[in-house]
């Protein structure tokens, strides 16, 4: 458990390391996940127990390490309560056209897809 | 300095304690009703932690200060999300064309459209900036708001209300467009209502969630690559 942590932390800290040399605008801790990714994915081995205990361990405290910033997003809708009618106005709009067109889009490319893999049997 | 180092713990202890409480509470309230979704754990304790502390007379940043090793943690959680993704890779290599069509076209139309409709309401730049990442799972929605100018606490709501969103009308408009592959309906809820989608999509078939798993996974990655550039390139002109 330990162990998968301290692995966890140490692409954490190389992330943050490519972040700061390549003065890039990405968020580092999705650095370090994408190298760990492509660590994985380099090795082939199929993901040690000891890596997937301490990964489902950390998720599952995700929403913990949470709290504090939604408690922060309620002090500033109690600030001003006023743009956020205009951003549900937003979220909601975008997610009905998103969901509509996005599912239309996947289903015409699996059509697609499927009759291309009958001709070519 | 010692009434400072007590202030600290009593304030992260606070986070500790309610968000025990309340997920203990939500294992055993009703799992399938509508209102489920306001029972969660992190809803409810942000809501209870936010009464105590106004009751209390204390100012976020103190909260906030005291609270700072959640923020830490929260990027290796983000590098823990590696393992997931990796184990659902073998999905994209099935039917890796659709996959990657959708998806380029859902991570940015969810992003670009909720900006043009915020845009069009005339709403201020620091609130566009909060609001782009909105379709992206929580911690990596607030680090690249961070990373664009955005409030991070501002966009954890955006991102949350997004998820409800999408769990309310996703699967009214399945119904309404004839969708039952189990495939698309987890993907697309993957992509546009992050963690708590794929939630929903785990109840539907476990192929479904594994499905949202990736859509959520690759979603987050590509809009923390791309958008960055893109919010300076529009930001620039």
């Amino acid at each position: 458990m330990l162990k998968g942590i301290l692995v966890l932390l140490t692409f954490q800290g190389i992330g943050e390391c490519v972040v700061y040399l390549g003065d890039l605008p990405i968020p580092s801790s999705v650095i370090g996940m994408l190298i760990l990714f492509v660590a994985l994915q380099a090795t082939s081995i199929k993901t040690p127990v000891w890596i997937e205990a301490s990964s489902d361990l950390v998720i599952r405290f995700l929403y913990l390490f949470l709290i504090p910033s939604c408690v922060g997003c309620l002090y500033l809708i109690k600030e001003d309560l006023n743009i956020w009618l205009y951003i549900l106005a937003s979220i909601l709009i975008s997610t009905l056209l998103t969901i509509f067109l996005g599912s239309l889009i996947m289903k015409y490319f699996l059509i697609r897809y499927d009759q291309k893999i009958k001709t070519d049997r | 300095m010692i009434m400072e180092t007590i202030n600290i713990i009593i304030l992260c202890a606070l986070t500790i304690v309610v968000f025990s409480l309340t997920f203990w509470l939500s294992k055993t309230t009703l799992s399938d009703s509508f209102f489920h979704i306001l029972f969660h754990p992190m809803i409810m304790s942000a809501f209870l932690v936010y009464i105590i502390l106004t009751s209390m007379e204390v100012d976020y940043h103190s909260y906030r200060f005291a609270n700072k090793p959640f923020y830490f943690f929260l990027d290796t959680a983000i590098v823990a999300l590696a393992i997931p993704l990796y184990k659902q890779l073998e999905h994209f290599k099935e039917i890796f064309k659709p996959l990657i069509l959708t998806l380029i076209f859902s991570a940015f139309f969810a992003s670009l459209s909720a900006l043009g409709v915020a845009f069009a309401l005339g709403v201020e730049i620091n609130v566009l900036t909060s609001l782009a990442p909105k379709s992206v799972t929580t911690p990596i929605a607030l680090r690249i708001a961070e990373k664009i100018g955005g409030d991070p606490s501002m966009t954890t709501g955006i991102v949350v209300v997004t998820g409800i969103m999408g769990i309310i009308f996703g699967p009214i408009i399945f119904k309404i467009l004839n969708i039952q592959d189990d495939r698309i309906k987890g993907y697309i809820l993957g992509i546009s209502a992050h963690a708590i989608g794929s939630a929903k999509a785990f109840k539907i078939s476990q192929r479904c969630g594994s499905f949202a798993v990736l859509g959520l996974g690759v979603t987050g990655v590509i809009t923390a690559i791309v958008l960055p550039y893109l919010m300076l390139l529009i930001v620039n002109q």
